[in-house]
């Protein structure tokens, strides 16, 4: 029977990090990484970005090049797809009918994008952006394309219509919510970016119900919302978010749900089993120990570290800071923390100049902080997030005092 | 084309060719050396692509824009010449640059 010492699931970012990490910290035993897609470890957030706006070629968006895997000796088993864990026996199974065993098993298979249930979900012209054949997808399409309807105000659907705007493309977002980036930022960031995108010229729709896709020869020809009205559009974006891609693991029995579970060390509940990354439902210091799953490259890299570490020999608990950001259009924004149950926004600085911060506050604390075209914000930021620093509103509003002024105060 | 010195951090040096056009920051990546992390891709959002320019002409030492100078302040480990790798693009003019991976944060 074929077997590995560490035999990683998912070549992600958190995936391809778990191999460099072990290798780094000297493990010189077998490791193979398992990938469903055909590509060997790439980033994923340029695909609603660079990579999609053509500015990046998909070599330059590799987390390494093909041989770096090779010199590194670790086994790259791509176009695989795991569909049952023993683990009792420390077995994979997989979709093509081999097996492989494993020592210690890294699940880093991060989420498929959650799909509307709705009829005409898939149909022919309706997308996800997730992966790089979903990208080439759209692409493929885009020439013919002059109108998209796009499904969910978070960032995936902002950054994919910023780039469509580019293109010249006519561009509908749809959000259910009241509005866009409701599930992770407050009000004035939604209503900051709402502004903008309507400015580029997006027609930006909250509250709005889409009923189902509507077609023609099995082809997309619009979205039908609930009240009636027909959106036509040659090309459907949805998205609405990911489901974890944890099956075969809670099969094996695995604690979790909305994810697996894991403790401080990456630990999944089986034996020699961790998790990483998008999957991974972990208590979060920065979210007051709330068990939560993180859909960050940060995450994804810090939690596969951990991993490696334990499996090393070495327990370390997971303590990074979080951070993230988003390009849209020239605005960069940039996150640390996690503003989950703020009760208090603090903005610093004008909207309107596309330069300002927002502030998360809980019991008078800043626990995060969305920073636009700010740059210094966010640096400084970071240090009052991980000081969980009490700080007056009134001082925090005042962009003439710089944050790290703050820290003490 | 054009040729680069890098030291990692254990301090040894390997000569490297970096393609024009492209980053410093992918050419240290793409040539094997995995201390670097450039976890934003390149998009300078984050500041684990920081090295020293040891060697090289002035407009390769000194921060090309005022966020690679903010991130590079969140380093515990910044010098004059510090850089973030991902914003300094390769051209024939740079001449042979030396270069060393600056520690981790």
């Amino acid at each position: 029977m074929d077997k590995r010492d560490v035999v990683i699931v998912g070549a992600g970012h958190g995936g391809a990090q778990a191999a460099i990490a072990l290798r780094q910290l000297g493990f010189a035993g077998s490791v193979a990484v398992v990938g469903n897609e055909p590509e060997l470890p790439y980033e994923r957030p340029p695909l609603s970005k660079e990579y999609f706006a053509g500015d990046k070629t998909f070599d330059r968006i590799l987390i390494r090049p093909a041989a770096f895997w090779a010199e590194r000796n670790v086994d790259m088993l791509l176009s695989t797809a795991v569909t049952a864990v023993d683990a009792t026996a420390k077995r994979l199974s997989f979709a093509n009918g081999g097996s492989l065993d494993y020592g210690a098993l890294v699940w880093a298979t991060g989420g498929t994008p959650r799909k509307l249930t709705c009829s005409g979900h898939d149909l022919k012209g309706v997308h996800a952006v997730r992966t790089r054949a979903d990208v080439l997808k759209m692409m493929l399409e885009l020439p013919i394309v002059t109108q998209v309807v796009v499904i969910g105000g978070g960032y995936i659907g902002l950054e994919a219509a910023a780039v469509l705007k580019k293109f010249g493309k006519k561009i509908v977002l749809l959000e259910a919510l009241d509005r866009v980036l409701a599930r992770v930022a407050g009000a004035e960031l939604s209503r900051f970016y709402e502004a903008e995108h309507r400015a580029q010229g997006v027609d930006l729709r909250t509250s709005v119900q889409v009923e189902c896709i509507e077609e023609k020869n099995g082809r997309v020809t619009g979205v039908r919302l609930a009240d009636g009205e027909i959106v036509p559009a040659e090309m459907v974006i949805v998205g609405i978010g990911i489901i974890p891609a944890v099956e075969p693991l809670i099969a094996a029995g695995a604690k979790g749900g909305n994810g697996v579970a894991v403790d401080e060390y990456c630990r999944t509940s089986l034996p020699d089993v961790y998790a990483i990354g998008d999957c991974a439902a972990h208590a979060n210091g920065f979210a007051d120990g709330a068990t939560i799953r993180l859909e960050s490259v940060q995450n994804a890299h810090d939690q596969a570290t951990i991993a490696a570490k334990a499996i090393t020999g070495s327990l370390e608990p997971y303590k990074a800071t979080p951070w993230f950001w988003s390009t849209q259009n020239d605005l960069k924004l940039q996150t640390v923390g996690l503003s989950i149950d703020f009760d208090r926004t603090v903005v610093r600085g004008d909207p309107a100049t596309r330069s300002f911060s927002v502030v998360y506050l809980k019991n008078g604390r800043v626990i995060a902080l969305d920073c636009v075209n700010a740059m210094k914000d966010y640096v400084q930021g970071k240090k009052l997030v991980e000081a969980r620093a009490e700080v007056d509103p009134e001082l925090l509003a005042d962009v003439a005092k710089p944050l790290r002024e703050l820290i003490a105060a | 084309m054009s040729e680069l010195v890098v030291i990692d951090r254990s301090g040894s040096a390997r000569t490297i060719e970096g393609e024009t056009g492209r980053s410093l920051m992918e050419a240290i990546r793409d040539n094997g050396f995995d201390e670097l992390l450039a976890l934003c891709g390149g998009c300078c959002s984050c500041a684990t692509c920081h090295v020293y320019v040891e060697r090289g002409p002035a407009e390769a030492r000194v921060t090309g824009s005022n966020d690679e100078d903010d991130l590079l302040e969140s380093s515990g480990h910044r010098r004059a010449d510090s850089r973030l790798s991902c914003q300094l693009f390769l051209t024939e003019a740079l001449g042979e640059l030396i270069v060393r991976i600056a520690p981790e944060d």
